[in-house]
């Protein structure tokens, strides 16, 4: 019996997709899945790493950083999502610039039973904000994040990466 | 104390080609003085994070010197960020806070602690390149020189006569300004970068 590898989404898919699209700046705040994301982010010489002190400052940042013609990303947990509300309306949705927003989706499974309550907010708290999203698990769900790029792009509103697969996408294998 | 309408004419005299942040109530007088228009910009707000916006301008602009006229209340909300500033080291940076005590939009209620927290000894232990405090115009026009030749990020605390409205929002006179786009665009012109 040929035993397959469960497919999985590894933190390099991530880079190589943030390469492609031009990213000049990560602002985040790293949370206990995204370590070896952000020592693999340390190592491009491309990529400026701004570390925030809380969730709600990325996008403001990130205005900033648009406004000077940079393209950052805002890498965040759900719960920091939550948190950031008001700057998410003042600061992206408001402003008329095209965003990434890359967000660990904790408490999510495809399979189980979901009992974190962050994971049972986050799909209706983007809805509410009517942000779209696309939802990468695995390698395969890649190119999904281009396809966010050029819809924030053609739409200059934010647009959520949900990173399903928190503990592979973040991290080593 | 002093004014933020003298303040603001002795920054114009130092000012040189700075790009210009003004924000909250004394924010206002800052359009009787500038000279150079285009240069000067509303990032908007949203619960503090003004001063964030201005950090990631200072960022995406290294080569501009980027001066935010933030106000104490605003600040408060998002006191984080001094951490985050002082973190990025940003030699293009210079915060200035006009710190009137109250918040003198909604009536002039005081903020929390309002006459004893020292907001440049909090920018000075976060790690700002260096800070200043000043509650007289005189000291403030003796220094503003130096400040605007120092290396970021440098905080400027300042004691600012309240300026402060009782009558409800939809009662007061508006004063026309340029909108956030508008004055986006113009910078973005002046600097000849490209939306995305």
């Amino acid at each position: 019996m040929v035993q397959q590898q469960a497919a999985i989404l590894q933190p390099e898919t991530l880079i190589e997709e943030f390469k492609q699209n031009g990213v000049t700046h990560v602002v985040t705040i790293p949370d206990s899945e995204t370590n070896y994301l952000y020592e693999l982010m340390k190592e491009q010489p491309w990529l400026e790493i701004v570390p925030a002190s809380r969730e709600g400052e990325t996008f403001a940042i990130s205005l900033g950083l648009l406004v000077g013609g940079k393209t950052p990303v805002c890498l965040i947990q759900n719960t920091g999502m939550l948190e950031s509300g008001d700057s998410i309306r003042g600061m992206a949705l408001d402003s008329g610039f095209p965003l990434v927003m890359v967000v660990g989706y904790r408490g999510w499974n495809r399979h189980g039973v979901i009992t974190d309550s962050v994971a049972r907010y986050t799909e209706p708290f983007l809805n509410a904000m009517r942000i779209n999203y696309y939802l990468v698990e695995s390698n395969e769900d890649g190119p999904r994040i281009s396809e966010a790029f050029k819809e924030a792009k053609a739409t200059k509103r934010p647009v959520a990466i949900l990173v399903g697969d928190e503990y592979h996408g973040f991290n080593r294998v | 104390m002093f004014s933020a309408a003298d303040m603001f004419q002795k920054f114009q005299e130092q000012r040189g080609n700075a790009i210009v942040i003004p924000t909250g109530t004394c924010g206002r007088h800052w359009r009787d003085y500038s000279q150079n228009e285009s240069r000067d910009v509303n990032l908007g707000g949203a619960m503090g994070h003004t001063t964030s916006a201005s950090l990631g301008l200072a960022l995406g602009l290294p080569n501009e010197k980027i001066c935010l006229f933030d106000s104490e209340g605003s600040l408060l909300m998002n006191m984080g960020i001094i951490a985050t500033i002082a973190g990025k080291k940003p030699k293009n940076f210079v915060h200035f806070l006009m710190d009137n005590e109250c918040y003198a939009t909604t009536g002039g209620q005081p903020v929390p602690n309002a006459s004893e927290i020292n907001y440049a000894g909090m920018a000075k232990e976060a790690g700002y390149a260096s800070t200043y405090h000043f509650d007289n115009l005189e000291e403030f026009a003796d220094n503003i020189e130096a400040i605007m030749k120092a290396t970021g990020p440098v905080f400027v605390s300042m004691k600012m006569v309240p300026e402060v409205e009782n009558e409800p929002i939809g009662m007061r006179k508006r004063i026309p300004q340029r909108s956030r786009p508008e004055t986006i665009a113009a910078l973005q012109k002046e600097l000849n970068i490209t939306a995305p």
